[in-house]
């Protein structure tokens, strides 16, 4: 799930947005302290709308000053343990979409659109 | 003091992944693999947090690099042009217990914003083989195994796209792991970075058949 914070449109309009999704549950060692660590590289306004359209509503509206470990642990939970395995993600920008298959999103662009 | 960590397990890979997917056989991967032993308690030193690999391929870099930093403590993100490699970078993960997140894409483009100065560590064993640029266009429009190798003039026309941009890339404690053939003028390499206010270390040097192979290690500080 964190992919989404990382994933950019060539015409920068973060975050993606999901459609018809399949979601995996894969439970993964919890390493809070990583977390912890990673928060700096979150866009926390974009992780939680994408959070909520994926279905979970865990992750508090503004980001805390301080984290208490549930609030860690719900954020482990959504960023290293929620996959979308099959869906779309579209540009908010250009409209563009993106298929995620298997677990894994193809941003290639075909070779017209590139350099748009 | 050196660390000495086993070679990801690739037994599931098939002739027919082979086919489509570089076979980590090849010395180059090795050496990439080797490289990275060397610097293994510098890396773990820094801790990480974005690790990336360009052109992952079977996946058996980043699976090293997953398990070299600790699988629940940095993040890997393998990109590859070619989908078939994405599907076998992900069973590689799988078949050996860690997470990496592999993404269909050309080099960084669709990650390049979110990146910026965010990369702790780069890994790239690039398509080094002086070709024509009818190959490189060729193998990197039908993204598939050729893609692996055929690098245009001097074997630098990919490479050169990445290290343009890796002033822009690297965090303040990051590193890249470049693979280099002799013919890609690693010394040349070096000194380009350098007066881009990176520092340049060849870390690894080693002839495997034809090619001279060596892998340097570009980095913030």
């Amino acid at each position: 799930m964190y992919i989404v914070n990382v994933e950019n449109c060539t015409k920068d309009n973060f975050p993606l947005s999901f459609s018809e999704v399949e979601l995996v549950i894969r439970p993964a060692p919890e390493n809070l302290e990583f977390i912890q660590r990673f928060l700096p590289k979150l866009d926390w306004s974009a992780l939680v709308d994408t959070a909520r359209s994926l279905g979970d509503e865990s992750l508090p509206e503004q980001m805390p000053d301080q984290w208490t470990d549930d609030q860690l642990k719900a954020l482990h939970h959504v960023l290293m343990e929620l996959h979308v395995e099959e869906g779309n993600m579209t540009c908010r920008g250009c409209g563009h979409v993106y298929p995620i298959s298997n677990g894994i999103p193809n941003m290639l662009l075909a070779e017209h659109e590139v350099g748009r | 003091m050196s660390i000495s960590l086993p070679t990801p397990n690739i037994a599931h890979l098939t002739e027919e992944d082979y086919e489509h997917v570089y076979e980590p056989a090849a010395e180059d991967s090795f050496i990439l693999l080797d490289a990275l032993e060397l610097d293994a308690q510098l890396v773990r030193d820094d801790q990480p947090l974005i690790c990336v690999e360009i052109g992952s391929g079977s996946g058996i870099a980043s699976t090293f690099l997953s398990q070299l930093v600790g699988s629940s403590s940095s993040l890997v993100i393998s990109t590859d042009i070619n989908r078939y490699a994405c599907g076998v970078t992900l069973r590689t993960a799988q078949a050996n217990e860690i997470s990496l997140n592999p993404i269909l894409c050309h080099l960084l483009d669709p990650l390049f914003n979110r990146l910026k100065n965010n990369i702790d560590i780069l890994v790239f064993n690039p398509p080094y083989v002086p070709t024509g640029m009818t190959e490189l266009m060729d193998t990197q429009n039908q993204r598939d195994i050729g893609g692996a190798w055929a690098g245009g003039q001097d074997g630098m026309i990919i490479t050169d796209v990445i290290l343009d941009k890796l002033p822009e890339l690297l965090s303040p404690i990051g590193k890249m792991y470049l693979v280099t053939v002799i013919q890609n003028k690693p010394l040349e390499i070096m000194r380009k970075m350098e007066s881009k206010g990176l520092v340049c270390k060849e870390i690894i040097k080693r002839r495997a058949g034809r090619e001279l192979l060596s892998v340097l290690r570009i980095s913030r500080t």
